[in-house]
This record gives C-alpha cells, structure tokens and sequence, in this order.
C-alpha cells in the first residue's frame, strides 16, 4: 500500500491530503506540522484577529471530523528533521519528536518562516513578528493593552500594512517605517505604491519611507533573568522614534532544509516543474516554499515564488495529481487579496515584466484599477475596493483576453465590455 | 446549534450541525462539503462560494451588503435572485438554513 507523507501542515499540505482523496487515493496519508494547533488560515492574523474579534476556533481549515471521515493522519506539534530514501523513492522520515514514519511518496509543503532582523535590540519585550499563530497569539493581547499607545511597524509590505491599519483602527499612535522609497514595491508600481502612502497617511499612520534602521532601543531589565522592555526604534541619521510596541514585518524566507538534505535543487524555494514535480523527478513541493516556471502568461520565463494562498491551493491540487501520476500542470490565473482598515485590494495576474500601466479611475475616490500591459496585452492588474472589476479581469484572463490600453482607461465603458481576445504571440 | 442542509448541483443532500456565529461558507469548507470554495476564507475577495438561498431560508438571512451584491455579477455560475456568497450568511442559534450550491465556483 502507498503511504503518502506531506511535511508541513497548513493551507497547501492540507490541500494536497484533501485533494488526494477528492482523486480516489486509498492509501495512507501522514501529515506532519511542526505547530502545536490544527491547520489553521494566517490571512485572518493579521486582520481580525489583531482587533480581538476573533479566536483561535475561527481561524481553523478543517474540524477534526474532517480528518478522521477521510483517514488523514495529523501529527501536530512535531517536525520532520531527517529524511532518508532509497532508489526506489520510498523512504523514512524521522521527527524531532522520536517518530518514525515510513512512506512511499513524499510531498513537501514547509512554507517560510518569517525573515528576522539582525539588528541589536531585537529580543526587547514589546518586539514582535508576525507569522504564525502563535505570533499572533503573543501580539494580539500586547496590542490590546491601554500601555501600548505608540506602535512602530517595521516594514512597508503588506504584513506591516495590515499591522499598521489594524493598530490604528485600536486607536494607537502608529509610525510605520520603510527601507525602500515606497510601500509594497515588490509587487505593485508606483500609482499602487502612492495610494496607499496617501491612504494610510489619511487614516493617521506616520509613514517614514527610506528609514535605514540602526538599532531597537528599550530599558534594561530590571530583574535577573528578564528581558528589558523596547522604547523605541533609532534610525541611522539618530532619529528616534519612540514606541512601546515593534511589529517587525520584513518578509519571508522558503523553508528548505529538507529540500537541501534530499539534495533536490533549490534557487529561492524549492524549485518545481509545472506539475510541482522537484528536481529528483518524483518528490512533490507546494506552497510558500516552492519556486515554478511563472505560469501567466506563457513564455514570459524565469521563475517565481509565490506566497499566497491562492498559489498554495492551487500548487497542492497539482502536486496531489501529479503523486498519482495524472498529467497535471498549474495553468490558474494567480490572484492575491490584502485588506487594510476599509480598502480592499484584489490583485489578478502576476505583473512581473510589465511595461506600462494604465490607471482606471480615481484613486483620490479610493476606488480604482491599476492595469499592466506588457507588450501591449494586460497581464495583471490591481483592484482597490473594485471587486467587480476584479472577478471580471481575473476572468477575462483565464480566458486568454485583453482590453486595450486605450479603452482601460475610460471609465463611462464597463469593464467587462472592454475585454477583446489577446493576440496570438507570433513565434519568431 | 444551527443545521445547514447544503443541496449540490446533482440534488445530494449534505447536512451539518453548525456553530452559531459560524458562516454558512465556514461550515461547508471545515466539513469538506463539496460545492463551495471559500478561497479567502470569508474575506469577501474570491466569490467561491456563491449559494442560491432555499425558499424557507430567504426571509431569514436576507439580501446582500453593497460590496457582495457587485461581486455576485461575477460568480463563475450566473446570479439569481436568491443568490449570496455564504461567507456573509452568519449562523444563527437554533435555526435551520436551506442553500443549493452552484455547480460551478471560481
Ligand atoms: C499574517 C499573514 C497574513 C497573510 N495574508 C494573506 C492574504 O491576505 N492573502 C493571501 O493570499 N495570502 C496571505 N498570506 C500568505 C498565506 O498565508 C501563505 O501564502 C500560505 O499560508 C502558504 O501556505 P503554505 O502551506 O505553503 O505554507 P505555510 O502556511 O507557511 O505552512 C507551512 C507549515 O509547515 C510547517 N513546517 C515547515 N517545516 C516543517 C517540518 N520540517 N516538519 C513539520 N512541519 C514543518 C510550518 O510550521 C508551517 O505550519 C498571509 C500570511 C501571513 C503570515
Ligand atoms: S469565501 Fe471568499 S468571498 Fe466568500
């Protein structure tokens, strides 16, 4: 009999178990999360749950029952260390916990984990990150506390933004600083970027942009054995601004410990052919800590590393397939979605290689599209509290169409009307 | 509790006991009832889990907010005038909700 063991236990390992046997797989399903909760979503962390208004019991994937009715085994609280194989494909793995786990097939859904600063003061009480829940966990109660007035965020991405957003919806004072000269750069363009320096800055957050950090200032401990607690962050021209909470959102980076001790190729994430298949041919990899071909649109090149939970649904569907040996290839349209306060962003497509971009009516109203051409053919756009026109263009491309750039732009014409068959590439 | 009884496209019947404050998408999604998504987890950003609303339940839960009524123009299967997306269907205590999935979701 098979035995399928996935390493990793959240949005896309959970997946895979399900889509397993959504395809009629009977064999043994072992999935091991090195957390001690059930698979629980991360999207509602740094959301609801940072205002208080929700527990832990709303954040969970699937009920216990869920588990039990399909035969999926979950080994929470303990991680996978080791793995050995032999030529077959067949191997064990051993756990920090002592466990043995003998399987057949092996699909690695290990995510990242949240990149730290090396800065001196990081370990002052007060400094948090935001990735797990348990981070959450931590921070939640911090920041509700009436002593936690003034909040200093740590990064302009989106973790940072919706930290900031959620800190400033309890009423605290909320400074956020960036590195780079403008927020969210690594994924929107500029008119994107400028909204939301203009939208936060409207909703009472300071904004520092090109801060280069020096270090995290707090208070000696007092007692032996206690950590001091932070009063503030110290910028590299000596500024100093004072805080008594650090949220410290900096990104992530892809586990790949396994992935290296299997000797399979990594280069930013496990790297994955279409089918999810790693480079050892028969070991699958999903989710935050794999790196494929940029699916959309075809021939673009180079690889991406997605983290969202749309790509880790849909690459765990896909790894699931391959492991049963259907033909499958991740051919979705990927989209992403962040709420801050009342904004609501939605974006479609990857704009990796865009070379223009059009911007569908006013951001000053707090609606509207930001559209990316490359070669004159939409290859993404970016929806703030335009949900329509987001499930149309996330739609109209799936379908393989584009709106002209210069009809994009008109917002008496609905989107949804604008949208014509792309060209056909021309092979040179 | 609250009972949910979810009709698929092909007239299969799945029933479960929900908890009150629990959306009606939630409890599909955490039980594994096939038909709805739920892709952003309630979010109101995806538009899986667009339901048609039975007879007996629409006095119950009602029609949709502002920002549900734009995105239900874009389920994958056309909107009827008993559609909602179940992520904004909150359950209440000790009631019992009807809804017919779609055959098709995002
Ligand atoms: C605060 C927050 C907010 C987010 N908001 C959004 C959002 O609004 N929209 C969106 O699309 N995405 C959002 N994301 C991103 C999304 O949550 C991730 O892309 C998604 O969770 C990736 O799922 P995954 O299963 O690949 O990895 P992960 O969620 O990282 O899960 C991997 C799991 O594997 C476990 N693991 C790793 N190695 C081992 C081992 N050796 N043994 C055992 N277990 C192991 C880890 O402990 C972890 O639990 C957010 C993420 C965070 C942190
Ligand atoms: S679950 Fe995404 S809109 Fe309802």
């Amino acid at each position: 009999m098979e035995t399928t063991l996935i390493v990793g236990a959240c949005q896309a390992g959970v997946q895979l178990a399900a889509t397993l046997r959504d395809l009629g797989d009977s064999g043994a399903i072992v999935m091991v999360g090195e957390e001690a909760h059930r698979p629980y979503q991360r999207p509602p962390l740094s959301k609801g749950w940072l205002k208080g208004e929700l527990e832990p019991d709303d954040v969970i994937l699937r009920t216990r029952q869920w588990f039990d009715d399909r035969d999926i085994e979950l080994i929470a609280g303990d991680r996978v260390v080791t793995i050995h194989r032999d030529d077959t494909g067949a191997g064990v793995a051993h756990t920090l916990g002592g466990r043995r786990i003998p399987f057949t097939r092996l699909a690695l859904t290990t995510g990242a984990s949240v990149r730290r600063l090396t800065l001196p003061g990081t370990d002052y009480r007060g400094v948090h990150y935001l990735r797990d829940a348990d981070d959450a966990i931590a921070l939640g109660p911090a920041l509700a506390e009436p002593s936690a007035q003034r909040v200093v965020v740590i990064g302009g991405g989106f973790i940072g933004l919706e930290a900031a957003a959620a800190a400033r919806q309890l009423g605290k004072d909320v400074t956020l600083v960036e590195g780079t000269g403008r927020l969210i750069g690594r994924v929107v363009a500029e008119p994107t970027s400028a909204f939301y320096l203009a939208a936060h800055r409207r909703r009472g957050t300071e904004i520092v942009l090109g801060a280069r950090l020096e270090r995290i200032l707090g208070v000696d401990a007092s007692a032996a054995g206690r950590r001091g607690s932070v009063t503030g962050v110290e910028l590299d021209d000596g500024r100093i601004i004072p805080a008594d909470l650090v949220v410290i959102g900096i990104g992530v980076l892809p586990r790949v410990e396994l992935a290296v001790q299997l000797g399979l190729e990594v280069d930013g994430g496990i790297v994955v052919d279409a089918s999810c298949l790693a480079s050892d041919g028969r070991t699958v990899a999903a989710g935050d800590c794999a790196v494929m071909p940029n699916p959309y649109p075809a021939g673009l090149g180079g690889r991406v590393r997605i983290e969202s939970v749309n790509n880790a649904l849909e690459q765990a569907k896909v790894a699931a397939a391959t492991l049963l040996g259907e033909d499958a290839t991740y051919s979705t349209v990927p989209w992403f979605w962040s709420d801050q306060a009342d904004l609501k962003l939605q974006i479609a497509g990857l704009s990796a290689g865009y070379d223009a971009v059009v911007v569908r009516g006013d951001p000053d109203t707090e609606r509207f599209t930001v559209l990316y051409y490359r070669d004159d053919r939409l290859i993404a756009a970016d929806c703030v509290n335009q949900p329509a026109e987001f499930l149309a263009i996330k739609q109209a491309l799936a379908k393989g169409q584009t709106i002209p750039p210069e009809a994009a732009a008109d917002t008496s014409v609905r989107l949804k009307q604008s949208f014509v068959d792309a060209p056909v590439a021309v092979a040179s | 509790m609250s009972t949910v009884v979810y009709t698929a496209d092909d007239g299969t019947t799945t029933t479960i006991e929900g908890r009150p404050g629990d959306s009606v998408m939630e409890t599909a999604v955490r039980n594994g009832v096939p038909g709805i998504v739920g892709e952003c987890g309630g979010s109101l950003s995806c538009a899986t889990c667009h339901v048609f609303v039975a007879p007996e339940t629409v006095d119950l839960v009602g029609g949709p907010g502002d920002l549900e009524d734009e995105m239900l123009d874009g389920t994958a299967v056309e909107r009827r005038e008993n559609s909602r997306l179940s992520c904004q269907i909150k359950l209440q205590d000790g009631c019992e909700y009807h809804v017919t999935t779609p055959s098709e979701q995002l």
